[in-house]
C-alpha cells in the first residue's frame, strides 16, 4: 500500500468527511451504462434509495435502482427468497435484458452465496420466463471504495458475458468513470478514425438523456449485451487508468482469456496523455490524426502558450477518485501549476507511483500523495501547502475550498453544487481544452474579485 | 394497469364511490424500486440537526458518505452536525469485531471536537456482527464525561418509522438530565421540525409575539442542553407525521408533559397551530389568544393580496403529492386548494391507514392515493391525471421533469423556507414560477406552438 504515513494525525482510526464512496454504488453507475439493464442491490432498502438520491443530485436523470428490500427476518434466514422475487419482479415490469446484481455488506456478511441463488434462479425459471443476463458482482462495502465496485463491475459484466467467436473488428473501451459528455466525445472521436467499439460502461445517453414523449422504464442507449459477448474476438482493449491493475481488469480477463491485446492507457486529459490514446488509435486503425483533432490540438498549445503566465508557479491540491487525479496531476504539470498535493480515499496501493510516473522529468519535484484519505487530513495538509487553487468533486467545497479561500474546479464525481455535471468535458484535446480555460478563468475571476481596483482589462 | 405490481394492487386506492381501503404499513416489495429508505435514514434524519452533538455512523463507509450534510438543516450556532463521521468499517474489523474502532473512534472525536453529547448509530452491519454499543458508550462516557448513546438503527429492522423510534428512544435518554429551575411557565418544545432554510426561526418568532417561550426545539437548531431541560416545558408541539411522536408520547408517560399535533404548512394549519397553542395556555394567560388572532390577521393582511396575483395564473391546474409522511401531505392538499388547484395524486413513504382515510377525505373524488409508491406508478399516475406539478423530494424530480411537469422540492433538502405564512408565500412562488415556466411548451409531451417569431419585412 503507499497510503504514505498521515503526518498530523498519526494514530486516528476515524474518518470524518470521507472522500470515497462505498463499492455497491460504483456497481450501479457501472450496470447502467449497460444496455437495458437495471442494477439491482442485494441488500436492505436505505441502499438503494441513499445511492439512488446520491446518483440522481449528479446527473439529473432518474436512476432506478432495484433492492431485495431485506428485512430481519432475511438477515437471520438469508436474503435468497427476496432476491428472487425481487429478480422477477424487475423482469416482469421493467422489461430488463440484463440485471447487474450487486452485494452489499448485509448480505456478505450473512454469507448469501450470490452465484448459486442465480445459478437455482435460472433453474427454476428457465422455461417460464424469458430470462435476461444476470451479471453478478460481489461488493462488500467494508471492502474498497466505490471504484473498486465500479471495476469490479465492469470485469463481472467482461468475465460473466464475454466470449470469442467470429472477429469483429470492432475495439473494446474500458473508459472508467467519466462523464457521458466524455464517452459522447469519445464516440465522436473513434468515428473520426474509423473505429468502431464496445465501450463499457456507455452512460452517454442512460446517465444523459434527452426530454422524452413519455417515462422509460429503461434509458436508452449503453453497451449492448451481444457487444459484451463478442468482446474476446476484439482485435484490441484500450483500458484508462494508471492505477487500475491490469491483471484484475475487464481488459486483463479479455487478455488472459481471449489473448485480445490490452493497451493500458492513462485517462487522455492533457496533451502527453492524450498524444498516447491518438498514437494508439492511429495504430489501431492505421489512420493518421484526423485533422480536426490535429487542428484542436494545435489551438490547445495555442492556448497553453496564451495562458501560461496566469498559471504558472501556481500551486494546487487534486483531490478525487485515483484515476482522475493522477490525469488531471499530468494535465497540470505541463501548463506550470505545481500540484503540491494529490489525495485520494481511494486505496489501490498504486496512486504514488502512478503520480510519480506522471510527472517525472516535467516537475523539479514530485508532490506530495496520500491515498486513504479523508477530507479532514487533505484539509489539514492542504492548509499548510498554501494552494491557489483546488481541483476535485464537490465534496470540497465546504470543508476545504470555504475553509482555505481557495477555488474549486469541479471535475470527476460526484458533482453536487453545480449545474451540468454530466456535460462536464475532461478527455481528450477537447476536454483538456475546457479545462483549460475553466482553470485560467477561475484564476482571473478570483483575481478580479479580490482586487480593490476591478481590473476590466487582464 | 402494466406498470402496478400485483402484491401492490392494494396499496394503490381511488377516492370516490365505495367505503375507502387502503394497505399500507407492509414491508416495501423487493424489486419494486421503493422511494423509502432503512431505519438508519430515520434515525439520522431526526437527530441530524443537534448541533452540539458528535453524529458517528458506525458502519462501512457508504451510511455516512451518502448522509453528509444532505439535509438543510441550519444552526445558529455551532455546525457539528455538518460534519460525516464514520467508523469505515473494514474487512477485518467485520471479522474481528468493530468495538476497539468504535472506541478509539469515539475518543478520538470527542477530544477534537469537544461535543455536549455523541450519538452513535448502528448499521446493517453492527447489527449482524453483534458489537455491543451499549458496552462502548458507557466506557467512553464515564471517561469523557458526556453522554454517548447508542441508535438502534440498522437499516433492515424495518421502514423508517423504525428509526424514528429509535432516534426518540436516544434523545430520551437526554431528556430530564438538565435543571429546569429557569424554565418559565408559559414555555413549551417545538417537536419535529428540522429548521430546514430557517423554519424553526420564523415559528419561534411567531410563539415569541404570542409571548410563549420556546424551552427546546427537537430537533432543528437542536442542542444536547436544551433536550436535557425540555422536560420543564408546560408543552409539546409536534409537527409533521410523527417522526418525534414517539418522544412526545415518552414524555408525557414519564414527566406529565402534554402534547399536541400541528403543522406549519399552510394558512389553516398554521393558523391553527397557533390558536391551539393559545388555547392551551389561556388559562394561564388570557390575553394570549388575541394575541394569537392579531398575529394571524396582520399576516393574512400581507399574505392574501399576494397569494391572488398566483392565483390568477393557477386556477383550474393540478398537482400530485409524493412525501414522506402522509401529514405534510395534508397540509399541502390545502395549500394547493388557496391556490385555486386540486391534489389528483396524493401518496406517502410511511402513512397510516388513519392518514390515508384522512387524505381520501379531504381530497376531490377519483384522486389516487398511494402508499410506498416506485418511480413506474409515479410516472404512471402523473401521466393519467395529466398534473402541472409533481411535489416531492429529488428521487421524485428526474422523473416530473422526464415527462414535462413542474416539480416543487418539499423534502429535507429542499433550500426555501415553506414553513409559516412568509413559507406559503415562497411555496406559491414556487409552484408559480415551476408551473407557468415556458419550457413545458418545447418538451415533447406537451409541444405546443412556440416557434420563433416571423422576422419583421424590412420597410
Amino acid at each position: 500500500m503507499t497510503a504514505t504515513p498521515k503526518a498530523k494525525r498519526p494514530n486516528f482510526v476515524s474518518t470524518t468527511n470521507a472522500c470515497k464512496m462505498c463499492a455497491p454504488l460504483g456497481a450501479a453507475m457501472a450496470f447502467a451504462g449497460i444496455e437495458s439493464c437495471v442494477p439491482f442491490l442485494h441488500g436492505s432498502q436505505g441502499c438503494a434509495t441513499y445511492m439512488r438520491r446520491y446518483i440522481i443530485s449528479h446527473f439529473r436523470e432518474p436512476m432506478d435502482i432495484a433492492s431485495s428490500a431485506l428485512g430481519e427476518k432475511h438477515a437471520v434466514y438469508g436474503g435468497g427468497p427476496n432476491l428472487k422475487l425481487g429478480l422477477i419482479n424487475v423482469i416482469k415490469k421493467y422489461g430488463a435484458r440484463a440485471i447487474g446484481v450487486a452485494s452489499t455488506c448485509l448480505t456478505e456478511t450473512i454469507g448469501d452465496d450470490v452465484s448459486m441463488i442465480l445459478h437455482e434462479f435460472r433453474k427454476e425459471f428457465a422455461g417460464d420466463l424469458d430470462l435476461p443476463e444476470l451479471i453478478h458482482v460481489s461488493t462488500p462495502s467494508y471492502s474498497g471504495s466505490h471504484m473498486d465496485g465500479f471495476h469490479g463491475a465492469v470485469r463481472a459484466a467482461v468475465d460473466q458475458l464475454a466470449g470469442d467467436g467470429e472477429p469483429t473488428g470492432r475495439i473494446n473501451l474500458f473508459p472508467g468513470l467519466v462523464s457521458p459528455e466524455d464517452i459522447r466525445h469519445l464516440k465522436r472521436l473513434l468515428e473520426d478514425f474509423g473505429l468502431t467499439a464496445a465501450i463499457l460502461p456507455d452512460i452517454s445517453e442512460t446517465l444523459d438523456g434527452p426530454a422524452l414523449e413519455d417515462y422509460r422504464k429503461i434509458p436508452e442507449g449503453g453497451c449492448p449485451v451481444s457487444r459484451i459477448r463478442s468482446m474476446g474476438a476484439a482485435p484490441a482493449s484500450i483500458e484508462f487508468g494508471r492505477v487500475l491493475d491490469p491483471a484484475r481488469s475487464a481488459g486483463g480477463v479479455l487478455a488472459e482469456r481471449f489473448g485480445t491485446p490490452l493497451r493500458s492507457l492513462g485517462l487522455p486529459i492533457g496533451l502527453r496523455e492524450t498524444d498516447a490514446f491518438m498514437e494508439t488509435l492511429e495504430e489501431l486503425s492505421g489512420r493518421p490524426l484526423p485533422r480536426r483533432h490535429e487542428l484542436a490540438r494545435g489551438r490547445l498549445v495555442d492556448a497553453m502558450v496564451d495562458g501560461h503566465k496566469y498559471l504558472s508557479g501556481k500551486r494546487a491540491v487534486v483531490f478525487g477518485e485515483e484515476d482522475m487525479c493522477v490525469a488531471l496531476t499530468s494535465f497540470l504539470a505541463e501548463i506550470g501549476v505545481k500540484p503540491v498535493l494529490v489525495a485520494s480515499g481511494g486505496s489501490s496501493g498504486n496512486l504514488e507511483r502512478a503520480v510519480r510516473d506522471v510527472t517525472d522529468g516535467i516537475l523539479p519535484e514530485p508532490p506530495k500523495v496520500f491515498a486513504k484519505v479523508d477530507f479532514a487530513e487533505i484539509t489539514e495538509q492542504a492548509r499548510e501547502l498554501n494552494p491557489d487553487l483546488l481541483i476535485g468533486n464537490s465534496k470540497g467545497y465546504r470543508v476545504l475550498s470555504r475553509e482555505l479561500d481557495a477555488p474549486l474546479i469541479r471535475c470527476g464525481f460526484p458533482i453536487h453544487d453545480r449545474f451540468g455535471s454530466q456535460r462536464v468535458r475532461h478527455l481528450g484535446y477537447a476536454g483538456t481544452q475546457d479545462l483549460f480555460d475553466r482553470i485560467v478563468n477561475t484564476v482571473i475571476e478570483k483575481k478580479q474579485a479580490d482586487s480593490d481596483i476591478g481590473y476590466g482589462y487582464i | 394497469m402494466d406498470s402496478i405490481f400485483e402484491e401492490r394492487e392494494g396499496q394503490i386506492a381511488r377516492t370516490g364511490g365505495d367505503a375507502f381501503t387502503i394497505a399500507c404499513n407492509k414491508d416495501s416489495l423487493a424489486g419494486a424500486v421503493s422511494q423509502r429508505a432503512c431505519v438508519f435514514c430515520g434515525s439520522r434524519v431526526v437527530l441530524y440537526p443537534i448541533a452540539d452533538a458528535l453524529h458517528l455512523v458506525h458502519g462501512p463507509i457508504g451510511c455516512a458518505a451518502y448522509t453528509w450534510d444532505i439535509r438543510g438543516a441550519l444552526s445558529s450556532g455551532p455546525e457539528l452536525h455538518r460534519l460525516s463521521f464514520s467508523t469505515d468499517l473494514q474487512e477485518k474489523d467485520v471479522v474481528f469485531g468493530g468495538e476497539p474502532k468504535l472506541e478509539a473512534a469515539l475518543r478520538e472525536l470527542i477530544a477534537e471536537h469537544g461535543p455536549r453529547a455523541a450519538f452513535i448509530y448502528s448499521t446493517c452491519i453492527v447489527g449482524i456482527i453483534g458489537d455491543d454499543l451499549e458496552a462502548v458508550a458507557r466506557r467512553v462516557s464515564r471517561d469523557t464525561g458526556i453522554p454517548v448513546i447508542p441508535v438502534q438503527s440498522e437499516g433492515f429492522r424495518g421502514n423508517k418509522r423504525a428509526g424514528y423510534e429509535a432516534a426518540c428512544k436516544a434523545m430520551m435518554r437526554l431528556v430530564g438530565t438538565g435543571d429546569t429551575s429557569e424554565v418559565p411557565p408559559l414555555s413549551l418544545n417545538i417537536l419535529g421540525d428540522f429548521n430546514l432554510a430557517g423554519e424553526i426561526w420564523i415559528i419561534r418568532e411567531y410563539y415569541r409575539r404570542m409571548g410563549v417561550e420556546v424551552t427546546a426545539t427537537i430537533t432543528g437548531d437542536g442542542r444536547v442542553d436544551e433536550l436535557s431541560r425540555a422536560h420543564g416545558a408546560a408543552l409539546n408541539v409536534v409537527q409533521c407525521s410523527g417522526a418525534t411522536m414517539d418522544l412526545a408520547a415518552m414524555m408525557e408517560e414519564k414527566y406529565g408533559t402534554p402534547h399536541m399535533r400541528v403543522s406549519y404548512f399552510g394558512i389553516e394549519d398554521m393558523a391553527q397551530a397557533l390558536y391551539d397553542v393559545a388555547d392551551h395556555f389561556k388559562d394561564r394567560d388570557p390575553e394570549m389568544p388575541g394575541r394569537a388572532r392579531d398575529l394571524v390577521r396582520e399576516e393574512l393582511e400581507t399574505l392574501y393580496p399576494q397569494l391572488q396575483e398566483f392565483r390568477r395564473d393557477l386556477e383550474g391546474k393540478k398537482a400530485a403529492v409524493y412525501v414522506g409522511g402522509a401529514f405534510k401531505a395534508f397540509s399541502l392538499v390545502k395549500c394547493f386548494r388557496h391556490l385555486g388547484m386540486k391534489v389528483a395524486v396524493v401518496g406517502s413513504q410511511t402513512g397510516t391507514e388513519e392518514d390515508y382515510r384522512e387524505l381520501a377525505r379531504i381530497t376531490d373524488p377519483d384522486t389516487i392515493v398511494v402508499d410506498d409508491a416506485n418511480p413506474l406508478e409515479l410516472s404512471a399516475f402523473i401521466k393519467e391525471k395529466d398534473v402541472d406539478v409533481f411535489v416531492g423530494g429529488v428521487k421524485e424530480r428526474p422523473i416530473a421533469y422526464k415527462l414535462g411537469v413542474g416539480f416543487c422540492d418539499h423534502n429535507h433538502e429542499r433550500k426555501e423556507a415553506l414553513e409559516g405564512f412568509a413559507g406559503m408565500i415562497n411555496f406559491a412562488r414556487e409552484i408559480h414560477r415551476t408551473v407557468t415556466s415556458p419550457v413545458w411548451g418545447f418538451t415533447p409531451r406537451r409541444r405546443g406552438s412556440l416557434k420563433a417569431p416571423a422576422m419583421k419585412e424590412a420597410s
